[in-house]
C-alpha cells in the first residue's frame, strides 16, 4: 500500500524542515527578543525602528518575503549569503527569511510578556544600580519569557508549518517533495496523509513540552 | 552582625549635609506635586515624612534616586548632583538603598539571590562574598531560615524585611523607605518597624515616608509635614506631636490621634 513512497526520501526532505525550522526558530528568538527591547528601550529612534519594523514586516505575506529573499535579494541585489551552491543559497536566503518574518511575531509575544512584569520589578533593579540593560536582561525579560512560553509555542508550531513556503524558492523540504510525487504518483489521497502526518508528529510534541514547561517554570507572584 | 553593618566609618567625616533638595519642582500634567521643596538631610539623621494622601510624599520620596525626574530645582547626594539616565545614575543608585510600599522582590529569584544579585551584578563582588554577607543580612532581620524560598511563599512582612536586607547590600549611603508598612497587615507592621528602629539606631540615615505615628516619635530625628505638594512643618517628634504650628498640622494630627 506504501509502495508510492519507494524511491523518494521522505526523511530527508523531513530533516530538510527540522533544520529550516531549528535555524529560523533560533534567530528570529534572537531577533525578536532584541526588537522586542527596542520597543520598550527610552530611545525614541529605536522604540521607532521596532514600531515600523514590526508592523512592515507582519503584514507583507510570507510568500512575497520569501519571494523577495529570492528574486530580490538574490537576483538583483547579488546577495549570495556567501553561498556557492545555489542549493545552500537559497536555504540560507529562506532561513534569513523565516527569521525577519518569524520575528515580528516573537518580538509581539515577548512585549506582552513584559507588560505582565508588574513595574515595580524594574523599578527595584533601577533602585539597587542596575543599568537599564541589566534590568531587561536580569530583572524583566526572564519573567516576561516565563509568562509566554505558551504563545511563543504557537509561534514555533506556526513558523515550522511556515517552512513549507520555501518550496516556492526550490528548498528541498516537505512540501518540495510532497509536490513532486503528487505529480508522479496515483495516490494524492495517501500523499497528503503522510506528510499531514509527518508535519504533526513534528509540532505536537513541540505544544505539549512548551505547554508544559509553562506551567512549570510560571512565576508565582 | 557587626561586620555586614553599614559602614559609617567610610563617610567622610566632614558630617553635614547628605541629601540636598533645592527648591525642586515637579507637575503629573496640570498638578504641581512637588512645590518649591527644600528639604536638607544631614549624615546619620533620620527624617520621617507625613502627610494626608496626595500630599507629594511619597514623589518627593522617589525624586531623591531619580525614579521620579524633576522639572526644576536641583538634588545632590553627598555634594554630587542626581545625572541623567545612565550608568552614572545607576551608580548613585546603588549608593542610595530604596524600600517600596509593595517590596518588590524579584519574583524569579529566590530570597538569597535577591540579596546577592547588586552585590554581583553591581558592586562585582565575588558570589562567595556575596552569598556569606546575604546570608549574615539575612539572619540581621530574621529571615535567615527562608533564604531558599522564593517571594511568593513569604508573608508580607518577611517579603519586606528582605526588601530591607536587599537594600543594605548594596552599603547604601542612605535608605529611602516609601510607606514600608502600608500594605502589610497589622500583625507584621512591627516586624518591619522595629528592624527598621535597629537600623536608626545604627546610624543609618533615613528618609522614611509613612502613617506609622509611632515610629515617628520613637525613631526620627525630625518630622515634615507635607500637604498639597509643600513641606508645611519641619520640627522634632516631640515638637511637631505635641505642638504644631501650622493649622493644616493640627488638622492632620487631630484626624489621626483621636482613635
Amino acid at each position: 500500500m506504501f509502495d508510492f513512497l519507494q524511491g523518494y526520501d521522505v526523511l530527508g526532505a523531513f530533516w530538510m524542515t527540522v533544520k529550516l525550522t531549528a535555524l529560523s526558530a533560533v534567530g528570529s528568538l534572537v531577533w525578536g527578543t532584541l526588537l522586542a527591547a527596542m520597543r520598550v528601550s527610552p530611545v525614541p529612534l529605536m522604540r521607532g525602528f521596532g514600531t515600523v519594523y514590526v508592523n512592515i514586516v507582519r503584514n507583507i505575506p510570507l510568500t512575497v518575503i520569501i519571494l523577495f529573499t529570492s528574486l530580490g535579494l538574490a537576483d538583483i541585489f547579488g546577495v549570495t549569503m556567501g553561498a556557492s551552491d545555489f542549493k545552500v543559497q537559497g536555504f540560507r536566503l529562506a532561513v534569513l527569511g523565516f527569521v525577519a518574518y518569524t520575528a515580528a511575531f516573537v518580538c509581539e509575544a515577548v512585549r506582552s510578556g513584559i507588560n505582565t512584569v508588574p513595574l515595580g520589578q524594574a523599578e527595584a533593579a533601577r533602585a539597587i544600580g542596575l543599568t537599564f540593560g541589566q534590568t531587561l536582561r536580569l530583572v524583566v525579560l526572564p519573567q516576561a519569557f516565563r509568562a509566554v512560553i505558551g504563545p511563543l509555542a504557537n509561534v514555533l508550531i506556526a513558523l515550522t508549518k511556515n517552512t513549507t513556503v520555501a518550496a516556492a524558492i526550490g528548498v528541498a523540504e516537505a512540501a518540495y517533495l510532497m509536490k513532486s510525487m503528487i505529480e508522479n504518483e496515483a495516490q494524492t489521497l495517501l500523499i497528503g496523509a503522510v506528510f499531514a502526518l509527518g508535519f504533526v508528529v513534528l509540532t505536537l510534541p513541540t505544544g505539549l513540552i512548551l505547554g508544559w514547561l509553562g506551567k512549570r517554570l510560571a512565576v508565582k507572584r | 552582625m557587626t561586620e555586614v553593618s553599614v559602614a559609617k566609618e567610610d563617610a567622610v567625616p566632614q558630617a553635614g549635609e547628605l541629601v540636598v533638595l533645592k527648591s525642586v519642582n515637579k507637575h503629573f500634567g496640570a498638578l504641581h506635586v512637588l512645590q518649591d521643596i527644600d528639604l536638607t538631610i544631614a549624615r546619620g539623621e533620620v527624617v520621617v515624612v507625613i502627610g494626608p494622601s496626595g500630599s507629594g510624599k511619597s514623589t518627593l520620596c522617589r525624586t531623591i534616586n531619580r525614579l521620579e525626574t524633576v522639572d526644576s530645582g536641583a538634588i545632590t547626594i553627598d555634594g554630587k548632583p542626581l545625572p541623567q539616565e545612565g550608568k552614572e545614575l545607576a551608580r548613585l543608585r546603588a549608593d542610595v538603598g530604596m524600600v517600596f510600599q509593595s517590596f518588590n522582590l524579584f519574583a524569579h529569584k529566590t530570597v538569597l539571590e535577591n540579596v546577592m544579585l547588586g552585590q554581583i551584578k553591581v558592586r562585582k563582588a565575588d558570589k562567595k562574598q556575596a552569598e556569606e554577607k546575604a546570608r549574615a543580612l539575612l539572619d540581621r532581620v530574621g529571615v535567615g531560615t527562608q533564604a531558599d524560598k522564593y517571594p511568593a511563599q513569604l508573608s508580607g512582612g518577611q517579603q519586606q524585611r528582605v526588601a530591607i536586607a536587599r537594600a543594605l547590600a548594596m552599603d547604601p549611603k542612605v535608605m529611602l523607605f516609601d510607606e514600608p508598612t502600608s500594605a502589610l497587615d497589622p500583625e507584621m507592621i512591627n516586624e518591619v518597624l522595629e528592624v527598621m528602629q535597629q537600623l536608626a539606631r545604627d546610624g543609618m540615615t533615613m528618609i522614611v515616608v509613612t502613617h506609622e505615628m509611632g515610629f515617628a516619635r520613637s525613631a526620627a530625628n525630625r518630622v515634615v509635614f507635607m500637604a498639597d505638594g509643600r513641606i508645611v512643618e519641619e520640627a522634632t517628634p516631640d515638637q511637631f506631636f505635641s505642638n504644631p504650628r501650622s493649622d493644616r498640622a493640627k488638622d492632620f494630627l487631630s484626624k489621626i490621634l483621636h482613635h
